[in-house]
């Protein structure tokens, strides 16, 4: 199908694309991957894009101060050629291949990853797994949200649609950062059946800080609060019981709940042992 | 300006291009209806099957999920101009002799991402070649005729760049 009609603006820059999502039923674009798509199928009908590809400043890679800061308009293809990523955000290098297609990863983003926040996508997940932070600049101003904080419901975000998210902060990995991704899609570069992106600190024997996200088991990523203590103390087979207790993934139309669970404990145990490796 | 209508300039396969475009109209519908370039294919409109696929200022992308009007300023090729250029006939050579297109529907974008993967140099192997046309579909031929012509063509390269 053809998308129904919509004014198209582009904007100079932040504030500019702020002042033209005042304007009625507008919505931002950015790589257009998967908002495109829904134009094309008219299950979204904007009256007004407004493209912010143009705005200069927020396709940069950056670290300072123990962190890596990714801008929003980042595409998949540059986060995955990127050395400084792959050495300093071991766990969102992990999870670049897993992403669509190359054609798609040449021109979707990051920051729209994280703001479309689909349930089913490695992105969102990897954030919250890494207790990142999301800065958003909104009429009134910038502020910072937590991954915790930021993906409140299918689909829906900390974001309004007057704002616009214009980076993503994560720790910097370091000599005792381990992390861990796997998931299950019936093809590669499909969404997942189910997914997992962990980090964790390591501590001799132990992990701390261990943080566990699970994508495609609800409508956002989900922590699985129960099975963290358990994994951090090695207890790998409380951890997999555990998870009955985080996570209640409803019946779609790849797999049941049931099915899903199982998966999930599979998927742990494939990610403790990337988690019991030092990173090379 | 919050138009519906825009004026576009865009190089396409090297010539300047001029036009006046509807902000819905998607690149692929812009590229076969007003420039007459029918080469590139019109799938899903979704981005799922990779008929549609581009290049956009040297990035392989989905013309069903971009507009004409974001390519105002940018370099558009597709598959007719990366044919012309002697780019990838031996791409399509090896398509021939293998028998790696029956239908010819989703050729042109399996060219031009096999390209990508073949301009990064190297010989893949034929999982990385799978995986690397995995958002390209093909309903008659199986894939296997075309990793095995993907294939030829990297060692092919590889070793002609040994000799030189």
């Amino acid at each position: 199908m053809k998308p129904a009609p919509f004014a198209y603006a582009k904007a100079r820059s932040v504030a500019h694309a702020i002042e033209l999502l005042a304007n009625d039923d507008a919505r931002l674009l950015a790589g257009g991957q998967s908002l495109i798509a829904t134009l094309n199928m008219r299950l979204s009908h904007p009256s007004l894009l407004v493209d912010i590809n143009g705005v200069g400043g927020l396709d940069e890679i950056s670290s300072n101060d123990g962190h890596i800061q990714i801008g929003a308009l980042v595409r998949h293809a540059q986060a995955e050629r990127s050395a400084e990523l792959g050495r300093r955000a071991p766990l969102i290098a992990l999870a670049m291949p897993h992403i669509g297609h190359p054609a798609i990863r040449n021109r979707g983003t990051i920051g729209g990853s994280v703001a479309f926040a689909d349930p089913a996508a490695e992105l969102p997940a990897c954030v919250l797994a890494l207790g990142g932070e999301l800065t958003i600049a909104g009429p009134q101003g910038s502020r910072v949200v937590k991954a915790d904080d930021f993906f409140k419901g299918l689909f829906e975000t900390a974001l309004t649609t007057h704002d616009v998210l214009t980076s993503i902060r994560i720790p910097a990995a370091g000599a005792q950062t381990r992390v861990g991704f796997a998931e299950f899609a019936r093809r590669h570069g499909d969404y997942a059946m189910v997914g997992l992106a962990a980090s964790a600190r390591a501590d001799g024997k132990r992990l701390r800080d261990l943080r566990l996200a699970y994508f495609g088991v609800g409508s956002t990523p989900v922590r699985a609060h129960h099975a963290e203590p358990a994994l951090a103390d090695g207890d790998i087979d409380a951890a997999v019981r555990a998870l009955a207790q985080d996570l209640n993934p409803p019946d779609d139309v790849q797999a049941s709940g049931a099915v899903k669970i199982h998966l999930a404990g599979v998927l742990l145990r494939r990610v403790a042992r990337q988690l019991d490796r030092a990173l090379s | 300006m919050n138009a519906h209508v825009h004026d576009v300039v865009m190089t396409v396969n090297g010539e300047e291009t001029r036009a006046t475009v509807d902000a819905r109209k998607t690149l692929v519908d812009f590229l076969r209806d007003d420039a007459a370039l029918t080469g590139s294919h019109i799938g899903c409109e979704h981005g799922v099957c990779g008929a549609c696929s581009v290049r956009v200022d040297g990035a392989v992308v989905r013309g069903c999920l971009m507009l004409a009007v974001q390519c105002d300023g940018a370099r558009v090729e597709t598959i007719e101009g990366v044919a012309d250029t002697d780019e990838i006939t031996d791409l399509q050579e090896a398509f021939i002799a293998r028998n790696a297109l029956q239908c010819g529907y989703c050729t042109p974008g399996m060219l031009l991402t096999a390209q990508e993967l073949l301009a990064a140099g190297g010989v893949p192997s034929r999982e990385q070649i799978r995986v690397h046309l995995s958002g390209n579909y093909c309903r008659c031929t199986g894939y296997q005729a075309i990793v095995d012509a993907v294939e030829a063509v990297a060692k092919a390269r590889h070793s002609a760049q040994g000799t030189r």
